[in-house]
């Protein structure tokens, strides 16, 4: 089965290079992948999710927002009775995985993730 | 002062001593470690010479023998009082120019009181809502000698407004106001996306500042254009010295349009370039840079003043090269890449700290950052030649494949635009054409660092040792984010409504006749208090809003 990721931009973040190199790489790594372009609310996000029926949510934050929006987006799904894993990556200081895991985050990428790394991630999440 | 003096018959050797000779210079000593002295520039007695065009040696004849390059450090987290701190820091550790650096929602025209700017505010930028704001933020600074420059582009308009007004009820007069509005709106679209207004009426805005500055501020530089975000964003240095010089003619198509002879603005134009690892691509980058706009402006545009040929540009070590693996090597990282900004001739520099793949540079390690341009400019000599790798075999060769490669690009943006460099980046940004290409250089780097074609130490090649970093980072709060909306609710609160809507409905009616310039009524509502986001929302209502419509 093909995994299907909606690869989004959550807040006021316009930094769209990350997003669009992990879509790319999960395109060539067979994914379906859909990315919801710039400036989504956590509630766009979720409503996409679902629309897609998607097997993997996949956030990319680089503007410091992520404890504030990540949670929110995961809050929103479950709301919607989604179960899609939330994996989120960018730029996210070690001190707060802790957080965003508690929070329903499955994966957290930081910036030293590896291709290798955020293909895995999301094969992994979407198998378990 | 000739007018002429950049295209006239006598040699380049003639101008370039009458040109120095008129220089004032530091005093210190132009010579090596052991005593050997110096000259200022080398070269064949019929070679191109610095401060002479096409001034691919450089924009000035004594270059930095009379003033080093700017060591501007690009700042601001939190409120604007912390802010203000953290420049003080900047000036005590020796800096001499500020830069600041907005948050999300500031950049996007937001209050930070909006729904939309929950968990963004004062991230990665200070929050700005209003001229109190912009008081606190340069308090104790002396703007009369001191220049700034503010990275803001959508808004650009209303945070100039704010920021002139804010000086004028300090009792400086905008003529006396030295610094530079980045306001650079089509790179926005094409890279860095904080964009919001359709690009078209995004360039009224930028007419408006222009023609604005062009009258009232002449130490003021209106429009920084800017490569360093197309880079960032994934651009070869090609693209990115194309794209950016692309950006920067149509600036000029668009205030020839209205009505602005060339040379009353094109001195007011500067440039913000990327200075990343690949060492000799940089330099002949910089040098290509200045050749291509020197020619171009002169043939195309017709530019005769010096100073509308002569590029003067920023550089900021590349963000994209540091890595959170062993964030110390950083360090290196940066010298490396300052050192090819200040071979190349850069007018100023900001160097990045090591910590920041992680998060915005704590103190000590923006201290770090400084101190590496400090080493550059007072230990190492290298700022007493012009142009020092000038003549090199290899790097005027690299220099002469850059421009060549760059016009091959220049030629592409003409013919989206049917001939208008302006038309040709619009239309390029609305039909992807920019994005698109960005992506694809983006993707195909990456390509390279996954395969190891291209080693980065720490992360692909040479990683013991990576588990090891104990580097504190700067932590930024919500705590933050709510003292900012007490304080913006205080200047709601405080202020005189009738006469904020009053300002705010004259800059309605002014935004909706394109005739007219949106910056006497933008001063005069940031002298009301109105905020950003009322201002922003003002404009909106006439130009609507810009939807990318984005692709992998």
């Amino acid at each position: 089965m093909t995994i299907r990721v909606l690869v989004a931009k959550v807040g006021l973040d316009g930094h769209d290079r990350g997003v669009k190199v992990v879509a790319r790489l999960l395109r060539d790594a067979g994914c379906e992948v859909i990315y919801t372009g710039l400036f989504q609310t956590p509630e766009s996000v979720a409503a996409a999710a679902l629309d897609e029926d998607v097997d993997v949510v996949g956030l990319s934050m680089h503007s410091g927002a992520h404890l504030t929006l990540a949670p929110l987006v995961v809050e929103e799904l479950r709301r919607r009775e989604c179960s899609a894993p939330v994996v989120v990556g960018g730029i996210i200081p070690a001190g707060d995985v802790d957080d965003l895991k508690q929070a329903g985050v499955a994966v957290v990428l930081g910036p030293g993730a590896s291709a290798d790394e955020v293909v895995a991630a999301v094969t992994g999440c979407a198998a378990s | 002062m000739s007018d002429q003096r950049g295209t006239s018959e006598s040699s380049a050797g003639d101008r370039w001593r009458d040109e120095f000779a008129g220089s004032v210079l530091r005093r210190v000593p132009f010579e090596t470690m052991s005593g050997i002295p110096l000259e200022p520039v080398y070269g064949p007695a019929d070679g191109e010479r610095p401060g002479v065009y096409p001034y691919t040696r450089g924009p000035y004849a004594s270059m930095y023998r009379s003033k080093l390059w700017t060591m501007r450090m690009f700042a601001g987290f939190g409120t604007a009082t912390d802010s203000n701190r953290r420049f003080r820091d900047i000036i005590d550790a020796g800096g001499d120019g500020l830069s600041t650096a907005f948050d999300m929602p500031t950049l996007l025209g937001l209050d930070s009181d909006h729904p939309l700017a929950r968990g963004e505010v004062g991230r990665c930028g200070v929050a700005i809502d209003s001229i109190n704001d912009m008081h606190d933020l340069y308090e104790g600074i002396d703007l009369g000698s001191i220049t700034t420059s503010m990275t803001i582009n959508a808004p650009a308009a209303p945070i100039f407004a704010m920021f002139i007004a804010q000086a004028e009820e300090k009792g400086i007069p905008r003529a006396r106001l030295g610094g530079t509005l980045q306001n650079d709106i089509l790179k926005e679209y094409q890279a860095q996306k904080e964009f919001v207004f359709p690009p078209r009426h995004a360039m009224r805005l930028v007419r408006d500042t222009i023609s604005f500055a062009t009258s009232e501020m002449p130490r003021w530089h209106s429009v920084s254009i800017s490569g360093y975000h197309i880079r960032e964003a994934g651009s070869t240095a090609v693209e990115e010295l194309a794209f950016t010089l692309a950006n920067g003619f149509a600036y000029v198509e668009l205030a020839r349009r209205a009505g602005l002879p060339v040379d009353a603005f094109a001195g007011r134009l500067s440039f913000f370039f990327n200075s990343h690892i690949d060492f000799f691509e940089e330099i002949a980058k910089f040098r290509a840079a200045r050749r291509l706009w020197a020619t171009i402006m002169r043939d195309r545009y017709g530019a005769t003043q010096e100073r509308s040929l002569q590029m003067r540009f920023h550089t900021q070590t590349a963000g994209v090269s540091l890595t959170a693996q062993q964030p110390e090597v950083n360090i290196v990282r940066t010298a490396i890449e300052a050192l090819a900004g200040v071979l190349g001739g850069t007018q100023s520099l900001h160097t990045n700290s090591m910590d920041e793949a992680l998060a915005l540079p704590t103190e000590k390690s923006a201290r770090i950052a400084i101190r590496t341009q400090q080493v550059i400019a007072h230990e190492t000599n290298v700022a007493h030649v012009a142009d020092p790798l000038g003549g090199s075999y290899f790097v005027e060769s690299l220099t002469d494949e850059m421009e060549v490669r760059a016009r091959e690009i220049f030629d592409e943006i003409d013919r989206l635009g049917d001939g208008s460099m302006l038309e040709g980046c619009i239309r390029g940004i609305e039909e992807n054409w920019f994005q698109s290409r960005i992506a694809d250089s983006a993707y195909e780097l990456e390509k390279k660092f996954n395969k190891g074609d291209r080693v980065v130490v720490g992360v692909n090649r040479y990683t013991e040792g990576n588990q090891d970093s104990d580097l504190e980072t700067l932590r930024i709060t919500s705590e933050d984010e709510r003292r900012q909306r007490e304080r913006l609710g205080e200047v709601r609160r405080q202020r005189d409504t009738a006469v904020v809507s009053e300002a705010l409905d004259s800059l309605r009616s002014d935004a909706t006749n394109p005739e007219v310039n949106v910056m006497p009524a933008l001063l005069r509502a940031a002298h009301a208090r109105a905020t950003l986001g009322e201002m922003m929302h003002t404009l909106t209502d006439v130009f609507g809003r810009h939807v990318e419509v984005s692709s992998i």
